[in-house]
């Protein structure tokens, strides 16, 4: 895949709102991948976590807000206690998913939820659900 | 008839475990020529070594063997031990049955039994022909030759003076400094290289101890350890240097501008020049290629504005000798030259520039201030590309070895770029990043976070121009995506190569060289100051890509290794060497062709050959070359190796 970058990516407003959203310094990760080697969900994700960040920094912003992984992310901390910069990546996945969401576009819409299933699932996932997927 | 003492080690069960030993002590104490033999558990262990000066002194014993470890390890210790009680040590002899037989025959002891028998007799044949010999002790003149004035040979020279010896300071340019006088700042700690390094220069200028000959270059090496003769170039400057007092009117006055070397050919300097202001000497000389006078036959403006009358257009070149002790070499290094490189351009696109040339270009007292303007119009870069390990590592096409600096001053660079142009960008392609030094990772981790210099794992493949943009064709093995950046300017971490010359340098001092021209040390680990030539040491990047705290150790270690040596009046020298049978000798030559130190020649009087015992390192070829066999090593003669052939053959 060819990759043009510029300094367009790398002060892009993309990279300043997740910074901003997140609270956590983009740059500070060394890409070591120490989260995506303990990621307990990573069987499920599209892209691996440490990568999230690279393509962070590298001002990759379709590709990312695009991918499965940061709705896969169950913010489960794991990552966050293990890493050696102190990078809180459960912050930035939910920046990711936050800039997704206020675009007021639905990961998962109530509507679309069919009703047999509505009936059958435990309230308290149902609104969890709603509060990380929709907008 | 001798009397010989036999001593079985039984090294714990290094050797006891498979030979037996009480065997091997019973069976030699038969031997002819042999009066005592016993074994005992460790034998270089202090009752051991009293046991055997007690019984050389009750059975005055005229030498003995040691049958244990290697000589290389307690030889030492057991000539001491004889010479303790008045016997010569050369009497004593170790025969090697653990590295030789006892390790290497532990499936088989009576074998290993066998063969240590024989290897202890016939070393018992090798003593009985054994000479006593004395230590040669040769004067040392206690003065010192350093070559090269960087940083490494400036501090080397500062330790020698500072402790009352004296210097004599070669260097090949007008004034000392080195490369280290072209830097911006250093890393990590980002402070000025001129304001560390002027003072030390200053001192050198100063010091009494210290004979500074700059733009001189070493012609010819002779001699030995303590006893060097050396010839040096006083390269003509055209200006009597005795009379210039460094007021600058002849550089301010000449017309003619060319590109400065020190400047990394970024910024012009004048026919007649010095490298920088605060030069040591500060003075002129005249680059004969570029001035009028010397190609246009006119001007000498110089000449007529020069109150003092320094200018001389008829000198030439002059050579003094000097006698020293002892010599270390910090010859440096310089860049791989970028025009090697064709992916990157082949060196002709002006805004592709080298690490050096980076450091002018943002040095505060480089040719734009610290600004860094791009050469090729003067623009200020947005976007700058640096590449690591340009030449480096890189076996299929020019080096294996990494330059160890380029990492860090990558970083340097990027960030000095960074807090000269904050809305700009600093990219840096690396293959791994290399911070092994104190306090170098915490700089890397600056850059990337507070500098927010953006690194990108991967080599660059292509660099080309596109209109006023550099294209950078890379990638990023992270995301295994290819990257191409337009960049305004790019700066090549080229490999670290040894200064120009040093090979020649190094025939004349007879030093080693590895493949790429680095002088090799006498051993990696425990002797990196020393050269394999007695009394000539090693200081700086001439040895190994090296930064500057690094280069100013190993110039300390090597100025404590001088000193050690000029501690005493005379140098000891191992009298295991060739020596001649006059009355034998043909004269053919063959042990002067083959020695490796230059320690044979041939008396042009009498014609036969003499060795010279301080060069001499008892390595034995000329004697193995010798067809008459009047050269002969010491102790090692070759009826002494018959003997011991027979002791090894007779069962």
């Amino acid at each position: 895949m060819r990759t043009e970058i510029s300094i367009k990516n790398t002060k892009s407003k993309f990279l300043g709102k997740v910074e901003e959203l997140s609270g956590e310094s983009i740059y500070a990760c060394y890409q070591c991948g120490k989260c995506s080697a303990g990621c307990p969900s990573i069987s499920e994700m599209d892209i691996s976590p440490s990568e999230i960040i690279r393509l962070v920094q590298l001002g990759e912003e379709k590709e990312v807000l695009n991918s499965k992984t940061i709705w896969i992310c169950a913010s489960c901390f794991t990552c966050v206690t293990r890493c050696p910069k102190g990078v809180d990546l459960a912050k930035i996945m939910e920046s990711l998913r936050q800039i997704n969401l206020r675009k007021n576009v639905d990961y998962v819409s109530p509507l679309s939820i069919p009703k047999e299933i509505l009936s059958q699932v435990p309230q308290i996932a149902l609104v969890s659900s709603l509060r990380k997927f929709s907008a | 008839m001798s009397r010989i003492g036999v001593f079985v080690c039984h090294c714990g069960l290094n050797i006891a475990g498979t030979v037996d030993v009480e065997k091997a002590a019973r069976l030699m104490s038969n031997y002819p020529g042999v009066i005592y033999a016993s074994d005992y558990v460790y034998m270089c262990s202090d009752p051991g070594q009293d046991m055997i000066k007690e019984v050389v002194k009750e059975k005055k014993l005229d030498g003995i063997v040691v049958a244990a470890c290697s000589p290389t390890m307690h030889e030492i210790t057991f000539r001491n031990t004889v010479a303790s009680i008045g016997l010569n040590p050369y009497r004593c002899e170790i025969a090697n049955i653990r590295e030789q037989c006892s390790w290497v025959h532990q499936d088989n002891k009576e074998i290993a039994t066998e063969k240590a028998v024989q290897i202890i007799e016939a070393t018992v044949e090798k003593l009985k022909l054994d000479k006593s010999l004395v230590p040669l002790s040769i004067p040392i003149t206690k003065k010192a030759l350093v070559i090269g004035g960087g940083i490494a040979g400036i501090q080397a020279s500062l330790d020698i003076a500072d402790s009352g010896y004296e210097v004599v300071l070669v260097e090949k340019n007008q004034s000392i400094g080195g490369h280290m006088l072209q830097l911006s700042e250093t890393f990590p700690t980002l402070d000025c290289p001129q304001c560390i390094a002027t003072p030390r220069m200053v001192q050198v200028g100063q010091h009494p101890k210290i004979k500074l000959l700059a733009y001189s270059e070493v012609e010819e090496v002779s001699g030995y350890v303590g006893n060097f003769k050396v010839k040096i170039r006083r390269k003509v400057s055209f200006v009597d240097w005795d009379k210039c007092t460094g007021c600058g009117l002849c550089i301010e006055k000449c017309p003619v501008k060319v590109l400065s070397e020190f400047d990394e050919f970024l910024a012009k300097r004048k026919a007649i020049y010095t490298l920088f202001p605060q030069a040591v000497p500060n003075k002129p000389v005249i680059d004969s290629n570029n001035c009028l006078y010397f190609t246009k036959g006119k001007c000498r403006a110089c000449e007529k504005n020069c109150s003092v009358k320094a200018i001389n257009f008829e000198q030439k070149d002059s050579f003094i000798e000097e006698d020293v002790g002892a010599i270390i070499v910090a010859t440096g290094y310089d860049l791989m030259d970028k025009a090697e490189i064709g992916e990157y351009g082949y060196g002709k696109y002006e805004d592709v520039i080298d690490g050096l040339q980076a450091e002018r270009v943002l040095a505060p007292a480089g040719p734009t201030n610290g600004i860094p303007y791009r050469p090729s119009d003067g623009k200020i870069p947005k976007e700058v590309v640096f590449i690591q390990c340009v030449g480096s590592r890189d076996p299929e096409h020019y080096y294996p070895y990494c330059s160890k600096v380029c990492c860090m001053y990558t970083i340097k660079q990027a960030m000095l770029y960074k807090h000269a142009v904050p809305d700009g960008q600093a990219y840096v392609f690396y293959m791994d990043i290399r911070c092994n030094g104190k306090g170098y990772e915490e700089f890397l981790q600056r850059g990337i976070e507070e500098d927010r210099i953006l690194y990108i794992r991967g080599r660059v493949s292509k660099v080309f121009k596109d209109g006023d943009k550099i294209e950078v064709w890379g990638a990023d093995t992270l995301t295994g995506r290819k990257i191409e950046i337009s960049a305004d300017m790019v700066v090549l971490a080229m490999a670290m190569v040894p200064s120009q010359g040093v090979k020649k340098l190094a025939e004349k001092l007879r030093l080693a060289t590895d493949e790429y021209g680095f002088l090799t040390e006498a051993h990696p680990k425990l002797r990196p100051v020393e050269s394999l030539t007695a009394g000539c040491f090693l200081a700086g990047a001439a040895q190994a890509p090296k930064d500057i705290p690094e280069a100013v150790a190993q110039a300390s270690g090597a100025a404590s290794k001088v000193l050690s040596l000029f501690s005493q009046d005379v140098f000891y020298h191992e009298p295991i060497i060739g020596s001649v049978d006059e009355e034998v000798c043909v004269g053919c030559g063959n042990c002067v062709n083959i020695c490796a130190y230059d320690a044979v020649e041939l008396d042009l009087v009498t014609k036969v050959a003499k060795v010279n015992p301080a060069l001499c390192e008892g390595c034995g070829a000329c004697s193995a070359a010798c067809p008459s066999g009047a050269m002969q090593q010491n102790n090692f003669g070759k009826r002494q190796i018959f003997e011991m052939v027979d002791a090894f053959t007779k069962g």
